[in-house]
């Protein structure tokens, strides 16, 4: 483990901890702007975690330790996955210790966790919102399990680090599987990340959540660290779809230097793909719930067919 | 003890036969003391279980050693049995000490007196199951291994119908009985095909057979009928979820967390030890059973109201996800891809030690529940980890392993298998290739559906607030059976935390099946880093995972206690300001399997009576029930009923009509023997 490995790690960490509510609030800030209203400050998301973390938090009486430490564990499986996608550099020593397989199954313990927590307290909301995570997470799962493969047959490696590589110095070809993973990556993370069509962040219907009627109950710094971790999710999953297909920029081992220009290339991209998600979800229409496995299978399929088509093309 | 090479020093093999005649001995000191239940339970369980133990030991210190013989001079008189300690052999007696020493354990606080069948009696069937166990695993010829496989169906008939007061149960275990005969049939079949009319049934004999392509075929398809039923796959498994949980828990576990391991065992020792060179698509059925197998298990499985049943489901998945890597190894020995061989072989090894580990845990977990609540229906049971905390924790720790997620033993062998799917590009046959995604994607919704189901399963029996009342006064599990589930958590925990020492050790195993092995290039960064390949190609580090959820959650905690504060209020729970909330507005588990029912609604018979607004009393019932009821099992059934009513006209009562078939029979063989 070299000195430069260790602090690119540690600064890829501290990145991560600290931008995530900062895009949260560029994309808050973009879909307001586009539909016409005027927008929160960037900083918003920060005041709002400074300001549930001072709060005092309400429990249920018969809530049970699982509730109180599932916000400690979901927030620490977003850091540990945000620490292991490569960002600036592909050289992270951490990295080895999970590879795209395990970076799915990280994300699968922490839904599990939050579901498990929202179904302790047992009130109808809560077990309503676990029953569909778990459904949403189970299309939603092997599709960008899926994704990841047909990115790690190019590489004929599972390990991100190796991937990210592969693919930023290859010579500029058109792989068609990318593609079809690409639209079905864009689909997967539209639902993990409850955002429209699938869910919706700002819901005050309680009906139709499904994040939102997961956290029902949490207040105070729990809700908090949950927030704090909903947004490391979706900048991890940011970082993922930049990285496998956007992945100019990302600095290699052994050039330090590198990641001097790979931070404003980074910041830039992260702008430009929040810009389009705020575009993407004020045009398109919430779906109903019943629909939902069909757009997810939808993205199921295609990340199949993205597998298939990189087998073939690659014989 | 007769012993085949050195009579001087007693070897393994022979202190494991020790151990099973111990067993046996535990098993006839329980007819001795029939009624006793105090002496039974504290005495001689919890010796079977320091037995257990032993024979844990033992085979782990064989798994390296060259393979022992013995000839046991019981039998016939011409037969002895044959029996042969390899490295298959011990890593499966390893796995069987392993979790029926939890199990037996759990089982001295278990055992209440007025369950049917007198205690002691239990505890001889049980042992004598364990021992027979055992004799499977060492048999090297066809005729002990078939005494011995009897053996285990009938004592655990006996241990299925130990509440054999309850016509379900009665009627479970005669449906396991008869599905076992079937499978039995297969499997002396199987080997009166590979003994290839030599007439001498020791496995040696068949291991030096040369079948032609087409009688290796035949064999291979017998073995795959006969110890399918046994594993409940596809379409023989309507069995396994009625007759796994009409056994008393800890049965069940053993049963499916041990006993469908053997099916396992007979699998590989019969398409890889005694069948030599198999074709491709010999692999490419199995893999096609297996996944066929693991989605209709998992899909069943969220369906369930009944926690054992659901479990039951669960393993018939873990069956299919079983077969699904032995028909990856055996397609990449066709090919004699060793080292892909060996990956997919170590995948599969190690997801028999994980799934003995959490199945027997999450069954155990249910005879806890059961004893506290007599509940088994997911409907009425919740909140009981406020009440049951150690069953509840110990139960989650099977619960994570068994949906996949890591860092737990059930994520490992998923890693493997799926690793070894990404490495299936090599294969010289394109067809094969081009199939890798849709298996990949099978097993990647499977496993992510597992999640599905033991969310609800520990999310309806734990969490939420209890659905009826008396739960409130629901005890925790005694010493006893929280030492028997915390040895089988710590199982779980450990496979998920050592995956390359683990791998080292079952080495031997995939060396002596596949002629390579992981052992040496498995390790990284100092036995850290599961690496299969390099470490640039993939690799997995469950201790630094671990390491770094824990530091993460251990630094926010601190942090957010210095920079803020700890404070915290209980109040009602705000459930969107709806004070009026009961327990009986929670999901109960048909809720929660609802969305799997909508989606996967062709899997299933639905009968559905809704109430009309009319309705005095308004009633709302779903069935779900398994196609394969009424495809297969039902024409088979009135089948058997027909002939039997066909064959019924024979017996008229009368003893001079029975005189007269004796009369005839013997004239006819008379008539043939001096032909």
């Amino acid at each position: 483990m070299s000195w430069s490995g260790l602090l690119s790690q540690l600064l890829e960490i501290a990145l991560a901890i600290a931008l995530a509510p900062l895009l949260t609030g560029w994309i808050n800030q973009w879909r307001a702007w586009l539909q016409n209203r005027s927008a929160p400050s960037l900083l918003q998301p920060y005041r709002m975690l400074h300001k549930l973390f001072n709060k005092e938090s309400m429990v249920a009486d018969h809530a049970s330790r699982l509730f109180r430490s599932a916000p400690y564990v979901v927030f620490g499986c977003m850091v540990l996955a945000c620490s292991i996608i490569p960002t600036l550099s592909t050289d992270l020593p951490l990295a080895p210790a999970a590879d795209a397989i395990a970076l799915v199954g990280l994300f699968a313990l922490a839904r599990v966790f939050i579901s498990l927590a929202a179904m302790d307290v047992g009130t109808a909301f809560g077990t309503l919102g676990a029953r569909r995570e778990m459904l949403v997470g189970f299309l939603a799962e092997p599709a960008l399990l899926m994704v990841l493969f047909s990115a790690s047959l190019i590489s004929n490696s599972t390990s991100l680090t190796t991937i990210v590589g592969t693919l930023a110095h290859r010579e500029l070809a058109i792989y068609p599987g990318l593609a079809f993973a690409g639209v079905a990556f864009v689909m997967v993370s539209l639902a993990e990340n409850a955002r429209i069509p699938v869910d919706n962040p700002t819901t005050h219907l309680e009906l139709t959540m499904i994040h939102e009627a997961l956290i029902l109950e949490y207040s105070g710094r729990h809700l908090a660290l949950v927030e704090w971790a909903a947004s490391l999710k979706l900048f991890a999953y940011s970082c993922i779809g930049l990285a496998l297909f956007f992945p100019w920029g990302v600095a290699q081992a052994h050039e330090p230097l590198a990641m001097l220009l790979a931070l404003p290339v980074l910041v830039l991209k992260l702008a430009v793909g929040g810009f389009l998600l705020a575009l993407l979800e004020t045009v398109s229409a919430k779906l109903r719930i019943f629909r939902v496995p069909e757009f997810l299978g939808t993205a199921f399929l295609l990340s199949v067919m993205a597998m298939l088509v990189q087998l073939l093309l690659s014989r | 003890m007769a012993n085949g090479s050195s009579a001087q020093a007693l070897l393994h093999i022979d202190w494991i036969l020790v151990v099973s005649a111990a067993w046996l001995l535990v098993g006839a000191a329980g007819v001795a003391a029939l009624r006793r239940l105090a002496f039974v339970a504290r005495v001689l369980f919890p010796l079977g279980g320091a037995l257990g133990l032993v024979l844990f030991g033992l085979a782990v210190s064989a798994l390296g050693d060259t393979p022992e013989v013995a000839v046991l001079p019981i039998g016939l008189p011409s037969l002895p049995f044959h029996l042969r300690l390899d490295s298959l052999a011990a890593y499966f007696l390893m796995v069987i000490g392993a979790a029926s020493a939890g199990i037996s354990v759990f089982a001295a606080g278990y055992f209440r007196k007025g369950e049917g069948t007198p205690p002691g009696l239990l505890c001889m069937e049980y042992h004598v199951f364990l021992a027979s166990m055992v004799g499977v695993v060492l048999a090297d010829d066809a005729y002990a291994f078939m005494v011995m496989w009897e053996t285990m169906a009938l004592s655990s008939f006996f241990l299925v119908t130990a509440n054999h007061r309850i016509p379900e149960v009665r009627s479970a275990g005669y449906l396991y009985i008869t599905m076992a005969h079937i499978g039995a049939i297969a499997i002396l079949l199987c080997f009166g095909v590979l003994q290839a009319n030599t007439g001498d049934y020791t496995f040696d004999n068949m291991r030096a057979q040369r079948l032609e392509p087409f009688w290796a075929s035949v064999g291979f398809l017998l073995a795959v009928l006969g110890f399918g039923a046994k594993a409940g796959v596809l379409p023989l498994h309507v069995w396994l979820p009625e007759a796994h949980p009409a056994a008393p828990s800890p049965v069940s576990a053993l049963m499916s967390g041990v006993m469908l391991n053997t099916a396992i065992y007979g699998l590989l020792r019969v398409s890889l030890d005694l069948l030599h060179g198999p074709l491709w698509w010999w692999g490419a059925l199995m893999l096609a059973l297996g996944l066929a197998t693991a989605l209709y298990g998992v899909v069943f499985s969220a369906v369930q109201t009944d926690m054992k049943r659901l479990l039951a489901y669960s393993s018939i998945e873990n069956m299919g996800l079983l077969f699904a890597g032995m028909g990856l190894t055996l397609i990449f020995t066709s090919f004699e891809l060793w080292p892909m061989a060996a990956l997919s072989l170590t995948a599969s090894l190690y997801h028999v030690a994980s799934h003995a580990a959490f199945k027997s845990l999450l069954f155990l977990g249910t005879g806890s529940v059961l004893h506290a609540t007599s509940e088994r229906n997911l409907g009425k049971l919740g909140g009981l980890i406020r009440t049951m905390p150690w069953v509840g924790w110990l139960v989650l720790l099977g619960v994570l392993a068994s949906a996949g997620l890591p860092p737990l033993g059930g994520f490992v062998a998923e890693w493997l298998l799926l690793q070894s799917f990404l490495f299936t590009p090599g294969l010289p046959m394109p067809v094969l290739t081009m199939l890798v995604p849709v298996v990949a994607a099978v097993i990647a919704l499977v496993a992510a559906l597992a999640g599905y189901v033991m969310v609800k399963f520990f999310g309806v029996i734990f969490l939420g607030q209890p659905r009826e009342e008396r739960l409130a006064q629901a005890h925790d599990a005694g010493l006893w059976e929280r030492a028997g589930m915390a040895w089988l958590a710590l199982g779980c925990v450990a496979l998920g935390l050592l995956p390359v020492q683990f791998i080292q050790l079952i080495d031997p195993v995939t060396r002596q099946l596949v002629q390579a092995g992981l052992g040496e290039r498995v390790a990284a960064g100092g036995g850290w880093l599961l690496a299969p390949g390099s470490v640039a190609q993939a690799s997995y580090g469950p201790v630094i995972f671990l390491i770094g959820i824990l530091g993460c959650f251990a630094l926010a905690y601190l942090l957010v206690r210095r920079l803020y504060h700890g404070r915290m209020r209980r109040g009602p729970p705000w459930a969107c300001g709806f004070p009026w909330g009961t327990a009986r507005m929670q999901d109960t588990a048909e809720g929660f399997g609802q969305p799997i029912r909508q989606i996967f609604e062709p899997f299933f018979v639905i009968r559905r009576e809704l109430p009309t607004p009319f309705d005095e009393q308004p009633r709302y019932r779903v069935t779900v029930e398994d196609r394969f009821w009424h495809w297969l099992y039902l024409p088979v059934v009135d089948l058997a009923n027909h002939m039997a009513s066909v064959v019924g006209r024979l017996q008229q009562g009368r003893i001079a009509v029975y005189l007269l078939y004796s009369f005839v029979t013997l004239v006819a063989t008379l008539l043939l023997v001096v032909q």
